[in-house]
């Protein structure tokens, strides 16, 4: 079975990609091909660099507060694209009460802060397949 | 009796003690030993120390410290409208807060009005939204501006804001040469931690110059520039990293004005400095003191500096927004209580502590007075004020001075061979150094190497929710409306001359400020005023390093 192919991706205004880079890379040292979009990215970015990349899964974080426009605005453009298979977990600071609509909208996890490399690692053990 | 050694006592009497750990090391994983004696002062320990208010400023800038005055309560506060500001500024303010500091949302920072497609969701989210002139009369309405110093956290776009504020000034009436305050401005933090920028580093710092210049001759009180090492720290730095590459920051900002035809005695006394404060006690405290014996050496040695006023390193400080936990909210009080102190301790003359509910959303404003009255009773009840840096002369803390100061001193020697910190910048050698400092730190969290109470150790089954501020997404549609309004009202010919000149002064070379000023005089806004940076400098892409 080939490796897994995950995005790792920023999206909207915020800098603060310490969790987005180490994630990237405890999802890479456990084996996954890896991809981070960098900063600043808009949804349309986003989805357009999963499809191209062909991945399995798309994870991302976000701090602004701006989880409850772009996540949906993510999965809403990955349909239209053709990646509405791709999995789509996520981070970042986001308050409880967020978590199931985030959810309603399509998005499969949600880990906040403090949450462990190992337990996102896992959780993309568990929950992702290779796309046929 | 014979004289005993350090090392003997440790061969003779202390290893005979087990230890708890294996290895004992600092929040930045700096090896720390049992015990530290005058041995490890070395000679020439008094004239490392010196006395406070004098060269090289260990033991602090001012000879009376905080027995003089106590430093500048400058809680970091900024969400929604500006009217919205406004009120928390005031609340603040009545609550016995003795500066402002104004926290703007993602697209003022980025030079985007909030009618862009690129502000979705993001308008008045991690701080207030600024677009134009207007918002900033809104923002400090009902504030005398020359009776509180206010601080900006902005940088790409500081030279847009700074002349709003110039501009708010000149209409209420108040001469520049009365403001005071500091607009953050510090690019080159920006390209290594924080990331909010417009265009490349180049032309970023020859805008943080003109800023620079401008001051010297326009604004005699304010601070251009607040060199900033809190991002780099939150960003995951050590803090040997946030101390060295601050430090390099500010050299390079120090070099480039010069160049421009400024002597270091015309601008350097009005250079500030931003600190982070984690958890590490006496690491931070060392990182403080140590900061300003490694400016006031650098700026003498490099530059020739003649006045003390450009050798002293004058810093705010804010607690550490990384170290704080969603678990257990209410345990952060504790761990910004620590921080705080190792800031008094260490000597800032700026402070804010952080609010308990920040790895939750922005503070409600029961957590901001928490915040506010932890700093209170710091200064007004535990009495560490009272004495000029108490600490100066434990052997513990000295050693750890000495060491922090001598190792940034290894990573300038390294920025310096790679040409510069605009140069290492571009080669991303300190955003790397960074980001291998963080992946080994949550390495160590998840092997329990270090503890983080309540996360990887005593965590509870269930937790109780707080109280959090929820941002209205009616302020998205209060803000488009209001830019738009603005922009249908104003003469669309002076508009357009003012962005050509700024447009000229940018290609020319000449100081931009004053275009600037001219086009927030002529009501152009925060995003229409980037936009001409962009097209005239080019937009900077992450460069996506992992």
């Amino acid at each position: 079975m080939r490796p897994l192919r995950i995005l790792v991706a920023k999206p909207g205004l915020d800098g603060h990609d310490r969790g987005a880079k180490i994630i990237a890379r405890a999802l890479r040292d456990a084996g996954f091909e890896v991809i981070y979009t960098g900063l600043h990215q808009t949804p349309e970015m986003i989805a357009e660099a999963a499809v191209q990349e062909d991945v399995d899964a798309v994870g991302l974080s976000i701090l602004s507060g701006a989880h409850l426009s772009l996540f949906p605005a993510v999965i809403e453009e990955l349909r239209k694209k053709g990646g509405a298979d791709i999995v789509v977990f996520g981070g970042g600071i986001i308050p409880a009460d967020d978590i199931p609509k985030l959810k309603a909208a399509g998005v499969r996890e949600v880990f906040t802060p403090g949450a462990s490399m190992e337990s996102i690692v896992r959780w993309v053990r568990e929950n992702v397949r290779p796309r046929s | 009796m014979t004289k005993r050694s350090k090392a003997d006592w440790l061969r003779e009497v202390y290893s005979r003690s087990p230890e708890r750990e294996a290895r004992f090391s600092t929040v930045s994983d700096m090896e720390v030993e049992p015990l530290y004696t005058a041995e490890d002062l070395g000679p020439d320990f008094e004239e490392r120390l010196g006395f406070p208010g004098e060269f090289p400023y260990t033991r602090g800038v001012y000879p009376s410290m905080y027995r003089g005055r106590l430093w500048t309560m400058r809680q970091f506060a900024g969400y929604g409208t500006p009217e919205d500001t406004n009120r928390r500024f005031r609340f603040l303010l009545e609550q016995g807060q003795t500066g402002l500091s104004t926290a703007f949302d993602m697209p003022t920072l980025m030079g985007y009005d909030p009618d862009h497609p690129r502000a979705l969701g993001e308008v008045g989210r991690e701080g207030v939204s600024v677009a134009s002139l207007a918002d900033m009369e809104a923002l400090f309405d009902g504030i005398a501006l020359d009776r509180v110093t206010t601080s900006m956290t902005v940088n790409s776009t500081a030279i847009v804001l700074l002349a709003m504020y110039l501009v708010v000034a000149e209409r209420k009436g108040v001469p520049w040469d009365r403001l005071g305050g500091t607009i953050q401005n510090d690019m080159l933090k920006e390209f290594i931690a924080q990331k909010e920028w417009i265009c490349p580093p180049e032309p970023s710092v020859r805008i943080v110059v003109d800023v620079i210049e401008f001051c010297a001759k326009h604004v005699p009180r304010w601070h251009p520039v607040s060199i900033s090492g809190y991002h780099i720290r939150e960003a995951g730095s050590t803090a040997v990293q946030e101390l060295a590459f601050t430090i390099a920051d500010g050299l390079a900002y120090v070099e480039a004005t010069t160049k421009r035809g400024l002597h270091v005695d015309e601008f350097a006394p009005r250079l500030s400095f931003f600190f982070n404060l984690h958890n590490d006690f006496l690491e931070e405290i060392a990182k403080l003191r140590a900061a300003r014996r490694l400016w006031a050496r650098l700026v003498q040695e490099r530059f020739g500096a003649k006045n003390p006023r450009s050798m002293m390193l004058r810093t705010h400080a804010q607690t550490a927004g990384c170290s704080l936990t969603a678990q257990q909210p209410l345990n952060n009080v504790v761990r910004v209580t620590v921080q705080a102190l190792a800031g008094i301790l260490g000597g800032v003359q700026s402070l804010h502590t952080n609010s308990m509910d920040e790895t939750l959303a922005l503070p409600s404003e029961q957590a901001a007075l928490l915040a506010l009255r932890t700093q209170q009773i710091l200064a007004e009840e535990s009495g560490v004020a009272n004495i000029v840096d108490p600490l100066g002369g434990s052997y513990a803390l000295e050693a750890l001075t000495d060491r922090i100061e001598r190792e940034a001193r290894d990573y300038i020697a390294r920025i310096d061979a790679l040409g510069g910190m605009i140069r290492a910048v571009e080669l991303g050698f300190p955003q790397k150094e960074i980001a291998e400092a963080a992946y080994r730190y949550q390495q160590q969290l998840e092997r329990g190497e270090k503890v983080v109470v309540g996360v990887n150790k005593y965590r509870l089954p269930e937790e109780p929710p707080i109280e959090i501020l929820r941002i209205d997404p009616e302020v998205e549609k209060i803000q488009v409306r209001r830019v738009r309004e603005r922009k249908a009202s104003r003469s669309p010919a002076r508009v357009r001359q003012a962005l050509a000149a700024v447009r000229e002064a940018a290609r020319s070379g000449e100081n931009l400020m004053p275009s600037v000023l001219d086009a927030v005089r002529a009501e152009c806004t925060v995003g229409e005023i980037s936009d001409v940076f962009r097209e005239a400098f080019g937009e900077y892409r992450d460069p996506a390093w992992i």
